[in-house]
């Protein structure tokens, strides 16, 4: 039965390995190309983020209605309202001013870039103001809006998993439909010689 | 600094589509595997309570936020902190292989050196501290989050879109 609850160090590096090769061939080393999307000329982020998410969630609905996993097995993140939607727009503006988030920055120094070892930097830097500022605010924040019934939809609002997947679905197949319309009309997407190449000067 | 990687011919980046099951793929395994899903902010985090404790071990204990933390040791050597080492691994394969491995800074004919450089940091420093406020970045809260169908993970996304949206037309970042 599944999930083998294995967070050892061949574990920890398997998964980050593999992590790391799909953001770098995805193009996501690059802050040209991630900041692309932003200007809504390159919807490799959200092409790639909606079409993982639906992988992985229908493989986890297959192998729990298979009996391979454990139902409730899998960590959720805690349904805090303020704190998600906060820490969410803070983590966008960072994408939009830095061009990285803490995950592709690192793809970003691995192929070269040294803004992207700034980026970390200041993550760090970030991570340990956090840590100095945290107080009765930033506490209060983190427990603001917080969910009472559950952490899913399933949980919460009582969709079923199914028609979840369904939307999800449904939500790639627009992701797909208008970024390309998008990508046409603005000049296309980031190609790997643009990201290689470095920011262009602005003309 | 800008020379051009002659070993290799730069190869194009996968298909978003193909990119995207990959992903997927790699999650469902990381989640198998580990019970939770993918994450890289919660590396910085086990690194700046890992290195606290070393450096200065009784502020890093009494700290409300990492104090609780360390209570059983370093989580230096966490698998998160395993799990970003294999990024870079990862990631450093993958550009090599694909010759698009090329030192620089990224931004630097767009914005200027020094512009780059705050813009980099200040961003850096922002997401550092959003991922702490929401307990993940765009790749534990976001991506694995929303995968384990988490209601936190859309609001992370959504908010996440559209302040990027906002702020990159009022600063140009790279």
């Amino acid at each position: 039965m599944f999930p083998l609850n294995d967070n050892g160090m061949i574990s920890g590096l398997l998964c980050g390995i593999l992590f790391g090769y799909v953001l770098e061939n995805a193009g996501f080393g690059s802050p040209v190309k991630l900041s692309a999307q932003f200007r809504l000329n390159d919807w490799a982020v959200f092409k790639v983020m909606f079409t993982a998410i639906v992988v992985a969630a229908a493989g986890l609905w297959l192998l729990r209605i298979g009996g391979l996993l454990k139902p409730d097995s899998i960590a959720v993140p805690q349904a805090a309202m303020a704190a998600s939607a906060v820490g969410g727009a803070l983590v966008g503006a960072g994408f939009a001013v830095g061009g990285y988030c803490p995950g592709t920055s690192v793809a970003g120094v691995f192929s070269g870039r040294i803004d992207a070892a700034v980026f970390i930097v200041g993550v760090i830097a970030g991570t340990a103001g956090f840590a100095a500022f945290y107080g009765a605010t930033l506490k209060s924040l983190k427990a603001a809006g917080l969910i009472a019934e559950g952490d899913t939809f399933t949980d919460v609002y009582s969709v079923p998993e199914p028609v979840m997947l369904g939307i999800l679905v449904a939500a790639l197949i627009a992701v797909f439909y208008f970024g390309s319309w998008f990508e046409r009309r603005r000049g296309g997407p980031v190609t790997a010689e643009q990201a290689v190449a470095g920011a262009a000067p602005t003309p | 600094m800008n020379t051009p990687n002659q070993n290799r011919p730069v190869k194009p980046f996968w298909p978003p589509f193909v990119a995207g099951i990959v992903l997927g793929l790699v999650l469902l395994l990381t989640f198998v595997l580990s019970g939770h899903g993918l994450g890289a902010s919660g590396a910085a985090n086990d690194l700046v309570a890992g290195v606290g404790l070393q450096l200065v071990p009784e502020a890093t204990k009494a700290n409300g936020y990492l104090g609780p933390q360390v209570a059983d040791g370093s989580p230096l050597g966490s698998w998160m902190t395993w799990e970003i080492v294999g990024v870079a691994i990862g990631a450093l394969f993958g550009a090599f292989m694909a010759g698009r491995f090329r030192v620089q800074l990224d931004g630097e004919r767009s914005v200027g050196a020094k512009s780059r450089l705050v813009k980099t940091l200040v961003g850096g420093i922002l997401a550092g501290f959003g991922a702490r406020i929401a307990g993940g970045c765009t790749s534990g809260l976001g991506l694995s989050g929303a995968a384990a169908l988490g209601v936190a993970a859309f609001v992370f996304l959504a908010l996440f879109f559209a302040t990027g949206m906002i702020v990159s037309r009022l600063v140009k970042g790279v």
